[in-house]
């Protein structure tokens, strides 16, 4: 379905996805117009799914980030769509993903500070259903973020 | 770090799920002119809480069905291993994002792939010859959901 002008477009606009359309067609050699067809035909076959703005937490204030790996208990038919569902009411979570390997769960929780965290941590997750076990791991640095996929 | 209103916390949310909104369509929303929405916006990303944008692909329709995150421990450490791996590691073009952590595990890093016998190819050949690589833990991503955080 894809061809190779559709992997240019996509490779240069996951590399810069503030550039207008005319700024996109220009580094992709071709002309705005077909430019603009072939981003018309990626959104409508949903290959490109939206445009979101990155927040940055430490802007505001929140300097502790903490991935939470969890096991569940499988007992449970519903375990992990009741977790899910209490784990995205709680605010400080920014991503809830689930794996198949040795841990079930993982969010990633963001605080103010230590103090918070130890707040958030006790207050909302620990009271989570079903966990069965918590390993964190602190986040100290991002050293590749850009989300590029190998097109 | 800046104060945020409640007005501003509507922009961010608005802009997180779809970042090309106009100021204009956004103020409609939020009952401000178009000029005084363009302004909240300008001073968010003058202050760095906007940090940029995402262009958000579907990953399996683009080929890669399997990710796969790896808790990768240093065999030996010291300063120059870790920045001989991280460059090393930041430059395969399967692993799309790298994070220094504390904790079970020295790195997180996601990678993407075809299908499983691709990520046992990148796993081989690029992550376990990696400069430092000791202990790699994998868990295959079943289900990812982003959530708004505390805005």
């Amino acid at each position: 379905m894809l061809d190779d002008t559709d992997r240019r477009i996509l490779r240069q606009y996951q590399a810069d996805p503030e550039l207008s359309t005319a700024d996109l067609a220009a580094r992709c050699n071709m002309t705005v117009a077909s430019c603009w067809r072939r981003l018309e035909k990626l959104e409508s076959h949903g290959v490109i799914r939206g445009h979101e703005a990155i927040i940055d937490w430490r802007a505001l204030g929140y300097t502790v980030e903490v991935s939470l790996r969890m096991t569940l208990d499988k007992t449970h038919a519903n375990a992990f769509d009741e977790f899910i569902a209490a784990a995205r009411q709680v605010p400080e979570v920014l991503e809830v993903q689930t794996f198949l390997g040795r841990v079930d769960t993982r969010l990633s929780v963001i605080a103010r500070d230590m103090e918070h965290y130890q707040h958030v941590y006790r207050t909302q997750i620990l009271t989570l259903p079903h966990i069965t076990d918590i390993e964190a791991l602190m986040h100290v640095a991002r050293i590749k973020s850009d989300e590029a996929l190998p097109l | 770090m800046i104060e945020i209103d409640a007005q501003d916390r509507e922009i961010l949310r608005q802009l997180q799920r779809d970042a090309r909104m106009s100021s204009k369509a956004l103020g409609a929303r939020l009952g401000l002119s178009q000029p005084a929405t363009w302004r909240r916006i300008k001073r968010l990303r003058d202050a760095g809480v906007i940090r940029g944008r995402r262009l958000v692909l579907d990953r399996e329709k683009l080929g890669f069905g399997v990710t796969v995150f790896l808790g990768v421990k240093l065999a030996t450490k010291g300063r120059t291993s870790l920045e001989d791996f991280e460059r090393a590691v930041s430059a395969i073009p399967e692993v799309q994002s790298v994070e220094h952590v504390l904790g079970l595990y020295d790195y997180r890093l996601k990678v993407v792939a075809r299908d499983i016998p691709d990520f046992e190819r990148v796993l081989r050949r690029r992550i376990m010859t990696l400069p430092g690589a000791g202990e790699v833990e994998a868990n295959v991503l079943l289900s990812d959901e982003r959530l708004p955080g505390p805005i």
